[in-house]
């Protein structure tokens, strides 16, 4: 399998890996018939606007190569921003920033936006509720 | 950083004693061999010295080895020759034996078979051990079955299969079918894994057809044979030329069958020591990681596997990131995960002997070789235990969660 130099770098040495205790929220998904299983944990702060926005962002990954890498890059790229702009990243910026992605991983290995959408999304259920 | 090669069940180093015999069949002795000038029958000569020489390990005469590209070739002609010859004369739809866990050439061209409405089909699934009963095979035997085909060794966990048991098998039901259905069961063995370590004599084993490939035994890629035993029912697929007793059409691959006729001739002097030295190597290497690797299992049998052979599933590690990490760090192996080959779902292989899909997606296949040392293997089981500690870092305890979540 062919992978860019950078796949290769946050393969080797992710970012943001682990977990957050008392996270705001979590998103899994995946599973293992596919081989790939992905749990990314946010915490959620206010911002100086009174925005909220992801303070602070883990992940636990089971996968190959890609699966890795994609991971660690959407941590990267989700820190700091407001959940609306978190919400707005696509597999496609993961893949890019990545510098590509082999054509078959894209689908498979690429599912990064929906963890990382689905730990948001689980964070405004447990906020709505409290409201 | 010195490479260490683990995966001779992929392929194997060219010998350099067949090298140099195949040399001198690319550019100065490049007759083909069909000619009948000199050149020619410098080429044909060439080749009937590797034709003895493969004959004489199988215990087979001469006229029964025809030359191929490789297994894959072989086992194309074994299934789709001997249907061919089948419906050439008969009308009723005929029956296919063959097991859950063959090589995808096999499994395909039979699955094949059976979508385009020419055969029946029933794949036979191997225990836990991954071990194919001999009384399963029996008892699917029909009326209308035509062939049989049951790899002799499995290319993923190294299992050898009953061969000889099945092949007395056929021949028993052969001798009861002569007078009603006649068409007899051809038995056919994808032997592809075993010529290195195991007995071929095809008469042991009670076979009519046997597939193999040069390059998993030092020799080099692009030459196989199948072996046909004289009488069997069987017609070409390709057509063109006369050549291999009309069996198999196309130039033939002068310098490659030459190599596979050195290979052979080598693996035939000195089979007995190398099988022995790669044994112990491959029980030490099972008996390390075991102990030394948590959560970790060998799969298929212990005892009745290839001499080379080591298969084993991690417990929260995938396949391809681990075999992505271990070439970094210079330990080629391979896996059954599906990441690595692009295929969807995990290894079929290791899917038929029971295990879950996630043991698939994490298993390691670490083959050995004649030129595999103790001090590769000790290194490799060490490299091997600091990547699963750090792939298991990544995963945390992500495959509990899912489960307790569902």
């Amino acid at each position: 399998m062919q992978y860019s130099k950078k796949v290769i770098e946050h393969f080797t040495r992710p970012h943001n890996q682990g977990i957050i205790k008392n996270p705001s929220g979590v998103g899994m998904v995946g599973n293992p018939v596919c081989g790939d299983l992905m749990k990314i944990y946010i915490k959620v702060d206010k911002n100086n606007q009174g925005e909220e926005y992801i303070k602070n962002i883990k992940f636990e990954t089971l996968g190959c190569a890609s699966a890795i890498a994609t991971s660690s890059m959407i941590t990267e790229l989700a820190k700091g921003k407001t959940l609306d702009e978190a919400l707005k990243i696509t597999r496609n910026d993961v893949a890019d920033a990545l510098e590509g992605l082999p054509p078959i991983k894209m689908h498979c290995s690429n599912l990064a936006d929906d963890g990382l959408h689905q730990a948001i999304k689980d964070y405004q259920n447990k906020n709505k509720k409290k409201k | 950083m010195k490479k260490i090669y683990l995966d001779y069940a992929a392929t194997t180093p060219v010998d350099k004693a067949v090298l140099k015999e195949m040399l001198p069949y690319f550019s100065e002795k490049f007759g083909n061999a069909m000619s009948v000038h000199s050149f020619g029958q410098d080429a044909l000569q060439a080749m009937d010295t590797a034709r003895t020489r493969v004959a004489k390990y199988f215990h087979a005469a001469p006229g029964e080895i025809i030359f191929t590209s490789g297994a894959t070739e072989s086992n194309n002609l074994a299934v789709k020759g001997v249907l061919k010859s089948y419906h050439s004369k008969h009308k009723v739809k005929p029956h296919i034996i063959t097991t859950a866990f063959e090589h995808h050439c096999i499994l395909d061209a039979c699955k094949a078979a059976e979508k385009e409405g020419l055969a029946e089909v029933t794949f036979i699934k191997p225990d836990k051990e991954g071990i194919v009963s001999e009384k399963e095979i029996a008892k699917a035997i029909r009326k209308n079955t035509i062939f049989i085909s049951v790899m002799y060794v499995n290319n993923e966990i190294g299992t050898v299969q009953p061969i000889a048991k099945i092949g007395k098998i056929v021949k028993a039901k052969n001798s009861e079918r002569r007078a009603g259905f006649d068409f007899p069961i051809v038995f056919h063995t994808d032997a592809t894994q075993a010529i290195n370590y195991f007995d071929c004599d095809v008469d042991k084993l009670g076979v009519d057809l046997l597939s193999m490939s040069a390059h998993k035994i030092y020799g080099p890629k692009g030459a196989g044979m199948l072996y046909v035993r004289k009488g069997t029912r069987i017609r070409r697929i390709q057509d063109g030329g006369d050549q291999e007793y009309k069996l198999r059409a196309g130039t033939h691959n002068v310098p490659g069958i030459v190599g596979l006729g050195k290979a052979i001739e080598i693996l035939h002097k000195n089979k007995g020591n190398d099988a022995q030295k790669i044994k112990i190597l491959r029980n030490h290497l099972i008996s390390r990681v075991l102990k030394e690797v948590s959560g970790s299992r060998l799969n298929g049998s212990r005892i009745k596997r290839s001499p080379n052979n080591a298969n084993f599933s991690f417990q929260d590690v995938e396949g391809e990131g681990l075999l992505l990490s271990l070439d970094m760090e210079g330990v080629a192996c391979s896996t059954g995960s599906a990441c690595s080959s692009g295929a969807l779902s995990p290894s079929h292989v290791l899917l038929s002997i029971g295990l879950k899909p996630e043991q698939a997606h994490g298993s390691l296949r670490v083959t050995l070789g004649k030129f595999t040392t103790k001090k590769d293997i000790d290194q490799a089981v060490n490299k091997i235990k600091n990547v699963v500690e750090r792939l298991r870092k990544i995963s945390g305890n992500i495959l509990n969660d899912y489960y307790s979540a569902k």
